[in-house]
């Protein structure tokens, strides 16, 4: 029994498979992204829910144009209570079940990363 | 959709001194329940716009700030019979540190409750699942796998036979499903929402502490029930049909234990804004129509007339108007003092009057106030990132999926490796896979994410106690790098207020008439060094007495008569031409002079009656704050626009070796960028107000806080009382919090560095240690408690 049986390289391929997938799906795999409504005032406002994650996580707006995130936090998960723009220096506490209204705007062009309090959750801030 | 069209856009009239505010509504469903509230709101007074918009679940409304308030315009919405909120934004930092507390007291409560259950839980599992493992060498079925639980279970069984024989009795099959269900409970109970959130989080592609929870327990939990329903399948292919039941539920309850406290622990970084917080009075007493009443808070307006009796705490920021009494303000500025206060001194909101009574004019109030200033900082600078967080960041971003992977291969690596060695598929895939579910508990993200957060969290709440703000991780990490500390000289150095420093009365005159003289011209004097004078004698309860015929003398002086005397201040030059002999003073105005001090030579009917020094005098703490920085293995650099004979005798007072004199503005910006250009971390301490472009140049400036404005924006750190030893205590509790943020992200790092390996098997060949899921759930869960307790040891430093 000292060699490598076909039920052994079964496991091997099956391993290195759902290694692959695992990666794949947490860093590669698209994710939806959504175009901020512009209303008349030239604000662009989306609404993001917050519940293991945040729908949607990619957000595409307008640089050098206001944008206002309602973070609409519908859990009491404490991995979720922060919400943090480090390019923004914005470290704020979402309240459970309530809507917790940020506003920025992107100085250019580029992709603002935001993330929960402990860098768990992540989302884009995408503007062009 | 059509209803999105009834968002009315802004009209063009809009008031230019009108507010905004955005105000959340819930329950709108429909385009009648939007149109119900905007036409609600349209009618509500001061409303000049209201724009409702159903799909954002908002209402806009611009409004006149003289006629309503936001508040008012929740409870217009609220009386249609739907939902509305203040604004987070809105929200006074008070309130909102309240939710926040409200939200992490329940969810302590919660977690203590499940960690309690599912611990007595645990504890049943543990006895129940015995006789299962002793029976185990008997038959084929339902022996527990995790090797923590197989040490227990031989050191209990003797024990248990002899007090629970009733137990071995029962058939293991009924113990085998009564497990289950037990175990099914609590996962479905206690650790409901680790399997919720994981599979929240899946779903938005990302993984978090709940996913490494829920797949490693979720696996040990499937894999019994496999063995307890159908043994066969596993028996067929030689494995042993054992279940995790116990491991399952006291993991669960090992784990809720370790977030139970992680949540204490996390409420307790929070303690100095709570406490501030909770300073705010809620009443103050007001004379409206000559009458004392009591009023809420924020019904007080500016300019009330507010009346402070002894042993009360002072509502709001304001100057008094009469009375006198000692005010202790240790709990803003950390001044331990009681400070005197008088017609016209500053009082701030939420300190404590001692035992006089005083009546004063309400001036800053709400979010204005110093309080709310000082609350809001600290809030804004815990809300800030520390650079050296970055990398704990990158970390975990990517440490869930990782460690997945880890778990994988490591089962992989086991089950090949005791396949090759020639174990049996079933021992193989036993060993195999309790070495990746250990992978799966004892990993830790939560950890890395605490260690920075929590210690920015703490030491800015005990800085606010020294009446030090920092204003954020960045500063705090600069704070520690600083080289060299430059000091303003007037008001940071020095009192920044003139005073009588020296009275050297001649022969046969009192010292108490010499200066009730000079004070007595001088009250009619313009010059600056007057009203230093005329304060010192009044503060020493002199009686001044009224001056005839004054005349003052450009460059020279002034003269005028008191009580029939002729009295003349002024420098030589004066003496001199009013004949008056000075020579027998001459050394001591040499020696006052050397001091940086002015002196001023006093005649009375012609003779010398004395001399008076007025200077800008050293704070009785530079010296000593200035010797600390310099023990520090600090510089100290003093700038001035002083001549070079005051600034030399400052420094030398207070132990400065480096003084800059006659340096304007623009050179204070130009001497700091000199500094750096040396290669120096330079740091910046003045008023902020004169210095605000040096405070901004330098690497961390420092401001003493002056009047109600606490924040002043160029600053990194705001100092609440003007001692420079808050320069010595910031600069030492962020070299700490940098020591205790470096300490947390080792630990952190080294935890799993460490406990990965170890709980895949890498101790196994060597030493034959495999570490049980069991013991790696409470190493898991302790280790982000120990990353927060270390944090909350800040708490207990005293910066000397």
């Amino acid at each position: 029994m000292m060699h490598v049986t076909v039920v052994d390289w079964l496991v091997i391929a099956a391993g290195v498979a759902a290694i692959a997938w695992v990666n794949w799906y947490f860093f590669f795999a698209e994710r939806t992204a959504v175009i901020a409504n512009t209303g008349a005032s030239g604000r662009q406002e989306v609404t993001v829910v917050v519940r293991g994650g945040y729908e949607p996580s990619t957000i595409r707006v307008k640089a050098g144009r206001p944008v206002r995130l309602a973070f609409d936090r519908q859990e009491t998960s404490s991995c979720s209570e922060e919400i943090v723009f480090p390019d923004f220096n914005v470290r704020k506490f979402l309240p459970a079940h309530q809507r917790t209204i940020i506003e920025l705007t992107p100085p250019k062009a580029g992709t603002y990363e935001f993330s929960c309090g402990m860098s768990m959750l992540h989302g884009r801030l995408v503007a062009d | 959709m059509a209803t999105s069209n009834l968002t009315r856009t802004g009209t063009p009239r809009i008031a230019a001194d009108a507010e905004k505010v955005v105000i959340p509504v819930s329950g709108m469903t429909c385009a009648a329940c939007q149109s119900r509230v905007q036409r609600t709101l349209d009618k509500a007074p001061g409303v000049v716009d209201a724009s409702v918009n159903l799909m954002m679940g908002s209402a806009t409304v611009a409004f006149d700030p003289s006629a309503t308030t936001p508040r008012a315009l929740v409870e217009t919405i609220r009386s249609t019979g739907y939902g509305a909120e203040l604004p987070i934004d809105d929200q006074s930092a008070f309130e909102e540190q309240e939710a926040r507390d409200r939200a992490q007291d329940e969810e302590f409560q919660d977690l203590r409750r499940k960690a309690i259950v599912s611990g007595i839980g645990g504890a049943v599992a543990m006895v129940a699942s015995m006789p299962l493992m002793a029976a185990a060498s008997h038959t084929a079925r339902g022996a527990a796998a995790d090797p923590f639980m197989r040490w227990v279970m031989t050191s209990l069984t003797p024990v248990l036979r002899a007090t629970l024989p009733g137990l071995y009795a029962i058939p293991a099959d009924l113990l085998s499903y009564g497990l289950l269900a037990l175990t099914l409970a609590t996962m479905a109970w206690a650790g409901r929402h680790f399997y919720t959130r994981a599979w929240m989080s899946f779903r938005h592609h990302s993984a978090d502490m709940n996913t490494l929870i829920a797949v490693g327990t979720g696996a040990a939990f499937l894999y019994s029930v496999i063995a307890t329903v159908a043994p066969g399948v596993f028996v067929a292919h030689g494995i042993a049909p054992d279940v995790y039941y116990e491991a399952v539920v006291i993991i669960i309850a090992l784990i809720l234990t370790g977030n139970a406290f992680e949540a204490k622990a996390k409420r307790q970084t929070a303690t100095a804004l709570r406490v501030l917080a909770k300073l705010q009075p809620k009443t103050a007493r007001v004379v409206r129509n000559d009458l004392e009443v009591d009023v809420p808070i924020d019904q007080v307006r500016r300019g009330d007339i507010v009346v402070v009796r002894p042993g009360e705490r002072i509502p709001v920021d304001g100057e008094v108007v009469s009375g006198q009494s000692a005010v202790d303000e240790s709990m803003l500025t950390g001044e331990s003092l009681p400070v005197a206060k008088h017609a016209g001194d500053r009082v701030i909101g939420a300190t404590i009057n001692s035992t006089g009574a005083f009546r004063y004019q309400a001036t800053t109030l709400g979010t204005d106030s110093v309080l709310a200033q000082i609350v809001k900082l600290m809030r804004d600078a815990q809300g800030t990132r520390a650079p050296i967080q970055k990398l704990a960041d990158r970390v975990s971003s990517i440490f869930v999926p990782t460690v997945m992977s880890i778990a994988i291969a490591t089962f992989v690596a086991w089950f090949v490796a005791l396949h090759i060695s020639g174990a049996i598929g079933g021992a193989a895939v036993v060993h195999a896979f309790a070495a990746a579910v250990a992978v799966l508990i004892i990993a830790c993200p939560c950890a890395m994410g605490l260690a920075v957060p929590t210690a920015v969290m703490v030491s800015s709440g005990k800085g606010a106690e020294m009446g030090i703000l920092i204003k954020g991780g960045e500063a705090l990490q600069r704070a520690g790098d600083v080289t060299t500390v430059v000091l303003d000289k007037t008001g940071t150095v020095t009192e920044g207020k003139a005073t009588v420093t020296d009275l050297i009365p001649a022969a046969g005159i009192v010292r108490e008439d010499l200066l009730r003289y000079v004070a007595s011209v001088e009250r009619l004097s313009e010059h600056p060094l007057a009203d230093a004078i005329v304060r010192v004698a009044k503060e020493q309860g002199l009686t001044l007495s009224t001056a005839e015929d004054f005349r003052s003398l450009t460059g020279r002086g002034a003269i005028a008569t008191i009580d029939g005397h002729t009295v003349a201040v002024g420098n030589e030059a004066l003496m001199n031409e009013l004949g008056v002999d000075v020579a027998s003073y001459g050394v001591d105005a040499s020696r006052l002079s050397a001091e940086g001090k002015t002196a001023l030579y006093v005649a009375l009917d012609s003779r010398m009656a004395g001399l008076i020094a007025v200077a800008d005098p050293v704070r009785p703490s530079s010296r000593a704050a200035i010797d600390e920085l310099r023990a520090m293995g600090l510089d100290v650099v003093m700038l001035t626009g002083d001549n070079q004979r005051t600034a030399e005798a400052v420094a030398r007072e207070a132990g400065i070796d480096r003084a800059v004199a006659g340096v304007l503005p623009d050179g204070k910006v130009a001497e700091i960028a000199r500094l750096q250009a040396e290669g120096r971390v330079v740091a910046m301490v003045g008023d902020g107000i004169n210095d605000g472009a040096a405070i901004a140049r330098s690497d961390l400036g420092f401001a003493i806080a002056t009047g109600t404005d606490v924040a002043v924006e160029a600053a990194d750190v705001a100092l609440m009382r003007g001692d420079l030893m808050g320069v010595v205590q910031a600069i030492k509790l962020s070299r700490r919090t940098m020591r205790t943020m470096k300490q947390n992200l080792f630990w952190a790092f080294i935890y799993n560095v460490v406990g990965i390996p170890i709980a895949a098997g890498a101790l196994y060949p060597a030493f034959g240690i495999l570490l049980s899921p069991i013991l790696a759930s409470a190493a898991m869960a302790f280790s982000s408690v120990s990353v927060v307790s270390n944090s909350l040891r800040l708490r207990s430093y005293h910066a000397a």
